[in-house]
């Protein structure tokens, strides 16, 4: 399916009286997203995560680096620390709140990139078509045979531990999906008799590449990214879970979980609570991406 | 239909050839000289040379390549930096025990998949399907390393009813079909198969809401069919897409299947990966991300061919 631009979509009963107002697509579906109880929910929750993790140094008077013997494992609900110490006796609820940078950083950017890239490739294989198509498509299947965890852990395994790596390694990951997507939609818009209509009136590739290609494409590829940013949080945290991703003594919940998992006899409380970061923030990201897809009424 | 089988079996060798080339390739990607990995600390010139031959680093990369893939056709992936024993004998026995450890989470994932999946579908709209919703949006979401973890806390250090790590009694590798290796599976196999339980119920309930609006059923219903011969068609229209994002569950968890043995110590292909990272035992990380791969082109296509032969509208397209 492909999504409408463009034209006039007029949602819900017009008011009496009135004449019913024609908004574009882009604003159809953002009014119907801000309407979404759950979207906004979600919405609210991601943005007080980010929120806090930007502005930490004035939310929190612990110094998320700070390690302290006698005040290890202290458990929840202890009177200075809220949510207890790790097993440095550094502040947990101060580490979850600076973990967010890099958490949500590992999140978005990879699929922020992999968007850029494989939509950039995947409307070149599509409208382009032929050998040139081939060669893109024939190469992003080699990288989307592989499973996606496994493609992240053994890039990252051989290039070694370290932000930027992790940057690479989820980028491959993400960009074959997304390119894919890219191509099947610019595919079917190459074939539309109004893209036809433009070229008999004399439209070049590239009034045609932005005009009528990229609004089409823009809207299945954005509900397709947003469903991968609640995977890429899972995959980065996991990967830093392994030691993969940043290194000690870093805020990230990934690598927290990693690190408090030798205290989970001691603290099992304390262990799981980096966890509930990433269970929530991946949860809020794939019910907005749904509400979004419902939002562009687009199947992908 | 032969003559789609075997162009859908075609289709998949170059894919499988670009696989081999992107692990030839990662051996090539790790910083600093692939032979500096290989070579044992202090060793003289000579055995530096025979090394450097014997891996053939001496000669062009496609002849590399060539060679490498011609050994690994053969069964033979090298030999492990660590334990100076063949790459082969280190990733059979881990493979054996992530597919059990795999088969049981698909298996238990389809089972409730299911199950949800049609309540839901059946009821939809209601409080039910709801809940069924919110249970499959859990699955697809939560971090299943730390669903392991959560597990653990729960059953082996609050309740201690069940094992946190290992495979059997005394750090035994090897799968015996006892109570003790049972019990052993039973967490690692709970948190591996929250993924394939929500995807699968969400895309059973989607097919049941689906088919349920066809005219055809609609027909069944008034010529006067019990509820349970209909939910017999229901059941027949929606086998093959279900049958097929199982199996590609099951090949996505065989690969995927990292996290959680590292946090249950399962001695698995994930485990055994972990370990030639840290200890930059590349043959093996090589061999293991190889066989996995193939694994899962392989299931892939035996998916696709299964699909083409329980749904016939398929290969007419």
């Amino acid at each position: 399916m492909v999504a409408t631009t463009g034209g006039s979509i007029t949602s819900d009963a017009p008011l009496k009286g009135r004449r019913p107002v024609s908004r574009s697509f882009w604003a159809t579906a953002w009014r119907r997203l801000s309407q979404d109880k759950v979207a906004l929910v979600c919405g609210s929750i991601l943005l007080i995560i980010l929120l806090a993790a930007i502005f930490a140094p004035f939310i929190t008077p612990h110094d998320p680096y700070r390690t302290s013997m006698a005040r290890r494992l202290l458990p929840i609900g202890d009177a200075r620390h809220w949510l207890g110490t790790d097993e440095l006796g550094r502040d947990l609820l101060t580490r979850l709140i600076y973990g967010g940078r890099m958490s949500l950083f590992m999140g978005f950017a990879p699929v922020v990139l992999a968007t850029l890239i494989g939509g950039f490739l995947g409307i070149v294989a599509g409208y382009c078509g032929g050998a040139i198509n081939m060669l893109i498509m024939r190469v992003t299947d080699v990288f989307y045979a592989f499973p996606s965890v496994l493609l992240a852990v053994a890039i990252s395994g051989v290039l070694g531990a370290g932000l930027v790596n992790s940057l690479v390694s989820l980028t491959l990951v993400f960009t074959p999906p997304i390119a894919r997507v890219a191509e099947s939609v610019t595919t079917q818009i190459r074939n539309q008799d109004y893209v036809e209509a433009a070229r008999a009136t004399g439209a070049s590739g590239w009034r045609i590449v932005f005009g009528h290609v990229l609004s089409n494409v823009t809207g299945p590829i954005l509900i397709y990214a947003s469903s991968m940013i609640s995977v890429a949080i899972v995959i980065a945290s996991g990967l830093s879970f392994l030691g993969l991703g940043v290194s000690p003594p870093n805020a990230e919940w990934g690598l927290m979980l990693n690190t408090l998992r030798q205290s989970i006899y001691v603290a099992p409380m304390n262990a799981i609570l980096p966890g509930v970061m990433i269970f929530i923030t991946s949860m809020s990201m794939n019910l907005i991406s749904d509400s979004l897809r419902a939002s562009m009424d687009v199947k992908v | 239909m032969l003559l789609y089988l075997l162009r859908r079996i075609l289709y998949t060798l170059p894919i499988a050839i670009g696989v081999s080339m992107v692990c030839f390739a990662l051996i090539h990607l790790a910083p600093g000289d692939p032979l500096s990995a290989v070579i044992p600390e202090g060793a003289s010139p000579e055995v530096i040379a025979q090394i450097k031959t014997a891996y053939g680093f001496d000669q062009p990369l496609p002849i590399q390549y060539l060679n490498w893939i011609w050994r690994a056709v053969q069964g033979d992936f090298g030999m492990s930096i660590m334990t100076r024993r063949p790459v082969l004998s280190e990733v059979g026995p881990a493979v054996v025990n992530t597919m059990i450890l795999a088969v049981a989470a698909v298996t238990l994932g389809f089972g409730l998949g299911v199950g949800l999946g049609i309540a839901a579908g059946y009821t939809a709209g209601s409080p039910i399907d709801r809940v069924v919703t919110a249970i499959s949006v859990s699955g697809v979401s939560v971090p299943h390393y730390w669903l392991g973890m959560v597990l653990i806390v729960i059953f082996a250090v609050n309740l201690g009813v069940l094992p946190a790590m290992g495979m059997g009694a005394q750090g035994s590798a090897t799968f015996a079909l006892d109570w003790v290796s049972l019990r052993h599976l039973i967490l690692p196999a709970i948190a591996m198969s929250v993924i394939p339980a929500g995807i699968i119920a969400r895309s059973v309930r989607g097919t049941v809401i689906e088919v349920l609006k066809q005219d055809y059923v609609q027909t069944l219903h008034a010529k006067g069919l019990p509820g349970r011969r209909v939910f017999v068609h229901v059941v027949k229209n929606a086998a093959p897409t279900v049958l097929a994002i199982m199996g590609l569950q099951l090949a996505q968890l065989l690969g995927g299947s990292i996290l959680v043995e590292t946090v249950f110590s399962w001695p698995g292909t994930g485990f055994l990966l972990n370990t030639a990272i840290f200890t930059r035992d590349l043959p093996i990380l090589q061999g293991t991300i190889l066989v996995l791969a193939m694994f899962f082109v392989a299931i892939n296509l035996m998916v696709d061919l299964l699909q083409s032969v329980l749904d016939p509208r398929i290969k007419r397209a």
